[in-house]
Formats: C-alpha cells, sequence, structure tokens
C-alpha cells in the first residue's frame, strides 16, 4: 500500500452545545478516492472546513503528509496542496473564467513586487507562463472556449467544472469536494464521474468527497465513511456500507 | 507658459488622481471603504512640509519622507483593523482621519496648529504634477495587473474562496490600505507645495467623502475609471464656479444617479480601452444589433 497522506485522529468540534463532530477519525492513503456520506446536518463540511482550517478543531489532531496541520490557516493550507471546492458555488463572479484559474496559479508564480512594479523580463515571462497554465487547465474540464466570459455568468453545471479547475490549478495533493454533483440530473452526475476519472488519470491527486448521489459515490471511491449527528457509524468499502444495516436506517433505508 | 487659472487646475487635478487611484485600488479592487484617507494626505502634505521648510530637504525628499510617513502609520493602523468587518473598518478609518486633523490643530509648535503652515516653497507646477500622475498611474496599472492586485480582486469576490486558493487575506489587505495611504500621502506632499499654505481642515471629513464619492463614481474595479472621475468632479465646479457654494450637493446628486443608473460607476469593472470604442462606434454606424456589453 502506498504512504498514508492525510489523517485525522479523535477530532471533535462544539458549536456551543452542538457537538457538530464527535471524535471523528479517518486515514487516507495517497491516490485514493473516499466518500464522506450522511444525512443534512451530519458534519461533513465542517469536517472539510476543519480540515481546511477554516474551523479550529476542538481537539484531537489532523496530520497531512506527516505534517501537524490543526492550527493551520485556510491559505496556509492551500498552500500546503490542500485544495477545495464549495457546497454553494464560491467563484469570483466578476471576474472572467480564465482570471479565476489564473488566480490559483498565481500561487505558484515566481516574481516579487518590484518584478511587477517594474514589468521585468522575469515577470513578463512568468505571467506568461501563468496564463499558459491557466489556459491547461481550462482545456482540462472544456471550458477553454470560455475563458474570456465573466464566471458568474456560465451555466450551473459550468461553474462546478471551474471551481474544480481553480482547485486543480493550485496543484493540490488532495482535493476535497463538497457534493460535486449536487443539483445535477442522472445524466450530468454520469458525466461528472467520467470527468471525475479522467482528471484522476490525468493528475496524481488525492481525493475526499462528499456527496448524497449514492451512484457518483459508487462508481468512484472504493472507501466511504457514513456520518450521521456528527458520529460515524461506519468505514469500508462500498460493498459492504450497502449491507450495513445501521447504515440502512439511517440514510440509505429512505430512498434506495 | 501656461496662465496660473489652467496651471491651477491642472495641478488640482492631477493631485486628486493621485489619491483617487490609491483609493480605486483599496475600494475598487479590495472592497475595502475608508473614510479616513484624508488623514494620509494630511500625514503627508504635513510631514513633506515640516522637511522643506523645517531642514531644508530637497522637494523629492521631501515628499518622500511624507509618503513614508503615511505609509507607516498606515501599516501600523491597519495592523489593527484590518480584521473588522466592513462597517467597522469603515467607522475606524473616520475615526482616524478625525483624530489627525484635530491633533494638528493641537500640535502648534510642530504644524502651526489651526493658524496652519505657511512659507512652504512652490515646486509643485503643473509639469512636476502631471508627471507624478503618470508615474502613479502606471505604477497602480502594473501592480493591479500583476499576481497582487489579482489577488486582491480575488479578495473583493469571494474571501472565503480567496483564502481557499491560498490568499493571504489579511495581507493582502494591508498591502492595499497601505498601497492607498502611500498615495494619499503622495498626493498631500504635492498639494503642501502647490497651496505653499496647508492648515489641517484642509483635509478633514469631507475631503475623505470626496475622494471615496469620486472613486464610486469612476467604477469600482476600474483605474481608467478612476481618472476620469477626478476629472469630472474637480472640473465641473470649475466651470460651473458660480454655484461652487453647491459642489457638495452636485457630489450627492451626482452619487445617487449613478446608482440608479450606473451601479458600477461610470467605468465598472473594466477599463477603458480605445479598441473598445472603435469596436463600439463601428458597430453603431453599421446598424449591429448588440450592444458593445
Amino acid at each position: 500500500m502506498s504512504e498514508t497522506l492525510l489523517e485525522l485522529k479523535q477530532v471533535d468540534k462544539y458549536f456551543g452545545g452542538v457537538h457538530a463532530i464527535d471524535s471523528f477519525s479517518l486515514t487516507m492513503q495517497e491516490g485514493a478516492i473516499h466518500g464522506l456520506i450522511g444525512p443534512n446536518g451530519a458534519g461533513k463540511t465542517t469536517i472539510f472546513n476543519t480540515i481546511t482550517g477554516i474551523y479550529r478543531a476542538d481537539s484531537g489532531s489532523i496530520l497531512f503528509d506527516g505534517e501537524d496541520i490543526t492550527r493551520i490557516r485556510p491559505d496556509q493550507a492551500s498552500v500546503k496542496g490542500i485544495a477545495r471546492t464549495f457546497q454553494n458555488i464560491r467563484l469570483f463572479n466578476n471576474l472572467s473564467v480564465k482570471e479565476n484559474v489564473v488566480i490559483a496559479c498565481n500561487m505558484h508564480a515566481r516574481y516579487g513586487l518590484a518584478d511587477a512594479l517594474l514589468r521585468t523580463p522575469r515577470f513578463r515571462k512568468q505571467k506568461a507562463e501563468t496564463e499558459e497554465r491557466a489556459m491547461h487547465f481550462l482545456q482540462t474540464v472544456g471550458l477553454e472556449g470560455n475563458a474570456e466570459d465573466k464566471a458568474g455568468s456560465l451555466p450551473y453545471g459550468h461553474q462546478r467544472k471551474l471551481e474544480i479547475a481553480r482547485a486543480m490549478a493550485t496543484k493540490p495533493k488532495l482535493l476535497l469536494l463538497d457534493e460535486p454533483a449536487a443539483g445535477m440530473n442522472a445524466d450530468e452526475s454520469v458525466e461528472l464521474v467520467d470527468f471525475l476519472r479522467r482528471l484522476k488519470e490525468l493528475y496524481p491527486v488525492t481525493i475526499l468527497m462528499i456527496e448524497h448521489h449514492m451512484d457518483v459515490v459508487t462508481n468512484l471511491c472504493e472507501q466511504c465513511t457514513v456520518l450521521n449527528f456528527g458520529k460515524t457509524l461506519t468505514t469500508g468499502r462500498m460493498e459492504d456500507i450497502r449491507k450495513n444495516p445501521e447504515v440502512i436506517e439511517a440514510y440509505l433505508g429512505g430512498d434506495e | 507658459m501656461l496662465n496660473a487659472f489652467y496651471e491651477g487646475v491642472i495641478v488640482i487635478v492631477c493631485i486628486n488622481i493621485i489619491a483617487v487611484l490609491g483609493m480605486s485600488v483599496l475600494t475598487g479592487f479590495t472592497r475595502l471603504f475608508s473614510f479616513g484617507n484624508a488623514g494620509f494626505m494630511s500625514i503627508g502634505a504635513y510631514g513633506a512640509a515640516i522637511c522643506s521648510v523645517q531642514f531644508g530637504l530637497p522637494f523629492p525628499v521631501a515628499i518622500l519622507i511624507g509618503v513614508l510617513a503615511a505609509g507607516v502609520v498606515a501599516f501600523l493602523l491597519g495592523s489593527l483593523t484590518i480584521r473588522l468587518r466592513g462597517d467597522y473598518f469603515l467607522i475606524s478609518c473616520l475615526g482616524f482621519g478625525e483624530c489627525v486633523w484635530v491633533l494638528f490643530n493641537y500640535t502648534r509648535n510642530i504644524t502651526g496648529g489651526a493658524n496652519g503652515y505657511s512659507n512652504i516653497p512652490y515646486r509643485t507646477t503643473a509639469l512636476v504634477a502631471f508627471a507624478s500622475a503618470v508615474l502613479a498611474f502606471v505604477i497602480a496599472w502594473n501592480f493591479i495587473h500583476s499576481k497582487y492586485g489579482q489577488n486582491l480582486s480575488a479578495i473583493r469576490e469571494n474571501e472565503v474562496a480567496a483564502a481557499a486558493n491560498g490568499i493571504d487575506v489579511v495581507k493582502f489587505k494591508k498591502m492595499a490600505f497601505v498601497f492607498s495611504a502611500l498615495y494619499a500621502g503622495w498626493a498631500g506632499g504635492l498639494y503642501a507645495h502647490y497651496l505653499r499654505y496647508i492648515t489641517p481642515a484642509l483635509f478633514n471629513l469631507s475631503k475623505s467623502s470626496e475622494l471615496i464619492i469620486t472613486t464610486v463614481l469612476g467604477g469600482l474595479g476600474s483605474l481608467t475609471g478612476s481618472v476620469l472621475g477626478t476629472i469630472i468632479v474637480q472640473l465641473l465646479p470649475e466651470i460651473f464656479r458660480s454655484l461652487a457654494e453647491y459642489r457638495m450637493l452636485f457630489y450627492g446628486i451626482a452619487v445617487v444617479l449613478v446608482i440608479l443608473v450606473r451601479p458600477n460607476g461610470l467605468y465598472g469593472y473594466r477599463e477603458f480601452s480605445l479598441k473598445r470604442v472603435v469596436a463600439f462606434v463601428t458597430s453603431r454606424l453599421g446598424k449591429g444589433v448588440k450592444s458593445h456589453e
């Protein structure tokens, strides 16, 4: 087996009296695709927010790439190689599609303030390279034709793809996808599954995803964790989880 | 040479362009509202004036010291206030701006108090002011069109997403704040060496408001819009001189109109481009069906 990339140990998070995450543990191997499922309010997005430093864990620890990142800031998490998308899409709406991705690529642009103000050759070269890289990511998600459009004016499905392209442009080791198939119909989610598979072939990225569409999770994830009211019901291979009576009762039972 | 009236108009317009460009970076590109930038102008003006008069330093050095003083104060103030949410940040800047001019009223030994500070050498000619404005524009343009400026726009659009893409939100907000203060200080230093006599009340709340109104009028997220806005705001009172008393009234009406008719300002979120104007004109002439937007 490959190396451990992400490890959460007994993480707790409270919001006032609400125990949003109850001693959550998770180990992810490099290259894996792991699903995180559970009913609304189970604490899935809270886990994402805790990993990326938007929230601080009240207890427990988070290790990423062998390093303790429990008390990290969101921008530091991104620099260390954790990228994410949001449940309610968060794009830079008034900026162009290309600029959205360029901003993510800027993290790796190597020039200083003096270079920028004086427009040195180094700046010009780095800027051109950054834009080229951004276009490359747009091509990967098939949005190169919309490069000059305003991000906010894109149709919903394209916005989701743009958000993923932007996340990938930071060159992450770990990609957190928060309900990538939300609001998609059956055909669109099949397309999404294909798209994520292709992405996985192109880039060596590890994916942790929250998803309600069971077909998406079943098709993509080898392993899955089921949450309910902040507690972990079970973790395991998809086939086993589908048979688990506790899971069926809490989550799958209603609609499957 | 130009006659004194036109020279004066050019100098005033150019000086205000510098201050408004700073505002534009802060408000237009980062969406931080400051009602205290006249305070930084004041620090730049008094700093430069004192260097010239008291210490006899050459004009460029005096300006530079004024600019740096404004920048240092902004850095310290920003370290305290930049984490505040929108309205609270705005109020803290307003408080700062008022503090500065009231303080300068009291420090009679240094600033001359309410009687003003006089005998400042006349150095800001139309040429100096114009060259400064051009330089200020080029620097601001290069700044905005680099990763630094793009990071500011990202923060304006969505702070959470900006942070998730590796942008240190607090650091870059502070950078924008200091940038606007440096520009305000620059404008202030030039202003002092044009007027030759300054009083603290020149840089009160109504000056701060004027800067912000000009920025909104010209268009948020557009440097060329800011230049255009400044030219309009500064020239109209000169053209309608007899109505100068109603200056603030006109500003108010203009802002209401702009918000109603063009919520993004004259040139919101795009820059003036000759290419686009040509395209627009030709499409109109050729009875193009679609507008240029």
